[in-house]
């Protein structure tokens, strides 16, 4: 039959070109997150004060902590313990759910404080931090939808590992739900200095 | 059912009848003709736009319509043209249908995400549809320049929104498709054994994987800009309109290539079989396709002179414009000498292709006039690009479509036309097209601007005659499309080659089995080999 070849190496070919499509996505915001640095220096150093770094780091460790359970968990499906795949799995979902809370608590802060899109306060202030706040919200909330999608993923991931649809042998779906899983995180990895250590 | 019976009566999954045999269906060709079907919708949908706009510029002042109407009409004839006709049509029908039979798999490597790709064209399209009947059609133009695009009232999130999602449509169909060619190619085809047309859509396929992410992210941008006015692009609050006029280009000057590339991979099959000779420089047609998808996503500021940039990029961008011009080039030369010297066979698919060849060339020279900053200067915005553009992706694509459908409508569909018909289509076509665009180089030069409702009377005569061209046009092409839809009532009696062609879907039946392969393909050390050919067809007897 025509639609049950198993190429893993050609299936994970296709979803690195997937994921070259992803980082072009948020590369378009870090052109213009370059272009507004050269325009508003100053305005871009006192926006990154602004940020809670304690926040920020947080949500770093905790994602790289969540992709290190996603690959554990490949390697566990290879070693046959389905059990401590799928647990590794759900791990990473619940810890992609904490960055999510701090997310929140950390948009909740920042509207509280009358900073958000249009917000009079960014309007009439300086030119620069009204950008650094609308490239803020733009990059931290796409991401935030990425990360959605990525525990969506994952739980689909468990669900399959649970009735035995990956296994040894067939973990072309986990492994590749897990590479999305990394780009997410790595995508952090360069939104974090870029809007947290810019000071 | 046995293994040769043709894919129309084998449905895919099986035991499927009626409609849901094709909206389920995962047949890269049962995929390509839903593609043909909605695909054709648009474009008759679109050319009827054109029309209407062509025919309010006859003459001076109101004729058919007024301006918000005319606003709103070139605004869709160019999105539907665009984002629902020229970007899908060669690689989502002719693509879908081909490559995989050229490569000899029996289909592309992800089917499931081949017909996911159909269904967001479907929702694209129904968003395209929405914006005309919900708050007003959009009144932007297809490259929605801010600050209108977010000051206006219409509803162009909704046409914002169609264009992302055929963005995503088509970014689909190309990883599909580089995936197919890396990993579903029959043993023993090695990569320059791959047939021109494919090598095509493989540039292709880079150039739609690597730049519609950049359009994804700008027009999701004015989406965000119109639902909460952040300010990105809004000079008042900080931003910088040009910087939206980059990233919008960054994405569509590759996608002229896109829309292009396509189309030269079509003429290159075309060529060769007709002249029942060897493609001239195989090796440089493959490189000039890369080149070009390379060195086409370098020249995104050219449309941007006059915008306000440093001396320095626009010399820069100007060189760079000049680059591209060389490896389309070496394509028009490579044609023409396979040409020479050859046996030729007029047919109406070569017809097409010489349409192709000899208006591709002034589009593409033209361009250079628009290329070179300070010739750009006086004709930015006028007539003259749009006659420019029209020449390149209607005189090119367009051509190079028509005679796809040409060249392989009797492997599609298993009937041949009437090829007296198909002659005076085209030469219909033809001639409209050189009465319809050509008085717009000259009313560019004289200085009418492109999308103005209404002009001085100095350039009346030339929009008549534009006008007039344009009903010759329309006209040649209704007789083409007649002439095809009247083949249905011929027998399926189409041979498996009625041309003499090489690449391997010749050497299947017409239509093709569902497998398409019903023996293991044989592949030859080269594709363009015409020795077998020249002894079997007698020269003139393709009828």
């Amino acid at each position: 039959m025509k639609t049950t070849h198993s190429d893993t190496k050609g299936s994970r070919l296709g979803m690195w070109l997937f994921l070259y499509t992803e980082i072009l996505l948020f590369t378009g915001l870090f052109i213009l997150y370059a272009a507004y640095l050269k325009k508003y220096p100053i305005d871009f150093i006192e926006g990154g004060k602004e940020l809670s770094l304690f926040f920020g780091a947080v949500n770093t460790v905790i994602l790289l902590i969540s992709s290190f359970a996603v690959a554990a968990s490949v390697t566990a499906i290879r070693k046959q313990s389905a059990k401590l795949s799928a647990g590794l799995i759900a791990a990473a979902v619940m810890i992609g759910g904490v960055f999510l809370f701090n997310k929140y608590i950390e948009w909740g802060q920042k509207i509280h404080h009358g900073i958000y899109p249009n917000a009079p306060d960014l309007v009439n202030g300086p030119p620069g931090k009204n950008i650094f706040f609308g490239l803020y919200y733009v990059i931290t909330g796409l991401h935030g939808l990425h990360i959605i999608i990525g525990m969506i993923l994952l739980c689909v991931c468990v669900f399959m590992i649970l009735t035995n649809r990956i296994h040894e042998g067939n973990d072309g779906v986990l492994e590749n739900c897990g590479l999305y899983w990394h780009l997410v995180d790595i995508i952090w990895i360069f939104i974090f200095p870029l809007l947290y250590l810019i000071v | 059912m046995t293994e040769t019976d043709s894919f129309f009566e084998t449905p895919a999954p099986a035991g499927y009848k009626g409609i849901w045999s094709w909206l389920i269906t995962m047949d890269h060709k049962r995929i390509a003709l839903m593609y043909l079907f909605v695909i054709l919708f648009w474009f008759f949908g679109a050319l009827i736009l054109g029309l209407l706009i062509r025919t309010e510029l006859m003459s001076v002042g109101k004729t058919i319509m007024g301006a918000q109407t005319y606003n709103a009409m070139f605004t869709l004839h160019g999105v539907i043209m665009i984002f629902l006709f020229i970007i899908p049509a060669i690689p989502a029908i002719f693509g879908n249908f081909l490559l995989p039979i050229q490569i000899g798999a029996d289909d592309v490597f992800f089917p499931k995400l081949n017909l996911l790709s159909w269904y967001l064209y479907i929702l694209g399209s129904i968003f395209a549809i929405s914006s005309l009947f919900f708050g007003g059609p959009p009144d932007t133009g297809w490259t929605f320049y801010v600050p209108f695009s977010v000051s206006t009232n219409t509803n162009v999130s909704a046409t914002l929104m169609a264009a992302f999602i055929l963005g995503m449509s088509s970014m689909l169909t190309g990883l599909n498709f580089i995936t197919t060619i890396h990993r579903m190619r029959v043993k023993g085809m090695r990569w320059l054994q791959i047939p021109l047309f494919t090598w095509s859509l493989y540039a292709t396929a880079w150039v739609q994987l690597l730049a519609t992410p950049i359009l994804s992210i700008t027009l999701l941008l004015v989406v965000f800009e119109r639902m909460f006015a952040i300010g990105l692009f809004d000079a008042s609050k900080g931003g910088d309109p040009l910087l939206y006029q980059h990233l919008f280009w960054m994405y569509s000057h590759p996608a002229v290539y896109i829309m292009i590339l396509p189309g030269m991979g079509v003429i290159s099959e075309i060529i060769p079989v007709f002249s029942r000779k060897s493609i001239f420089g195989y090796k440089a047609i493959v490189a000039s396709s890369m080149a070009i998808a390379i060195a086409g996503s370098l020249v995104w500021a050219h449309h941007m002179f006059t915008s306000g940039m440093s001396d320095v990029a626009v010399f820069v961008f100007s060189l760079l414009t000049f680059l591209v011009a060389i490896p389309s080039a070496v394509k028009v030369f490579s044609w023409i000498s396979t040409m020479y010297k050859g046996s030729i066979q007029m047919t109406p698919p070569l017809l097409f292709s010489l349409g192709f060849i000899y208006l591709f060339s002034v589009g593409g020279l033209t361009g250079l006039v628009l290329g070179a900053a300070g010739t750009n200067i006086h004709v930015h915005d006028t007539h003259f690009v749009v006659a420019h553009f029209h020449f390149v992706m209607f005189g090119g694509t367009g051509f190079a479509f028509f005679a796809a459908l040409h060249f392989w409508w009797p492997k599609i569909f298993g009937r041949m036309y009437d090829f007296k018909r198909a002659y005076v289509a085209a030469t219909m076509i033809t001639i409209g097209f050189i009465f319809h665009y050509m008085p717009m180089f000259i009313l560019g030069i004289m200085g009418h601007p492109r999308r103005y409702y209404d002009y001085m009377p100095r350039f009346e005569t030339g929009n008549m005659l534009a006008g007039i061209g344009g009903y010759i046009l329309i006209t040649g092409i209704a007789l083409m499309f007649v002439n095809l839809f009247l083949s249905f009532k011929n027998k399926r009696d189409a041979l498996a080659d009625p041309w003499g062609g090489t690449t391997l879907e010749w050497s299947v039946p017409s239509p093709p089995p569902l497998h398409n392969f019903v023996s293991p393909p044989e592949i030859k050390d080269y594709p363009y080999d015409f020795s077998d050919v020249v002894k079997k067809f007698k020269p003139g007897n393709i009828t």
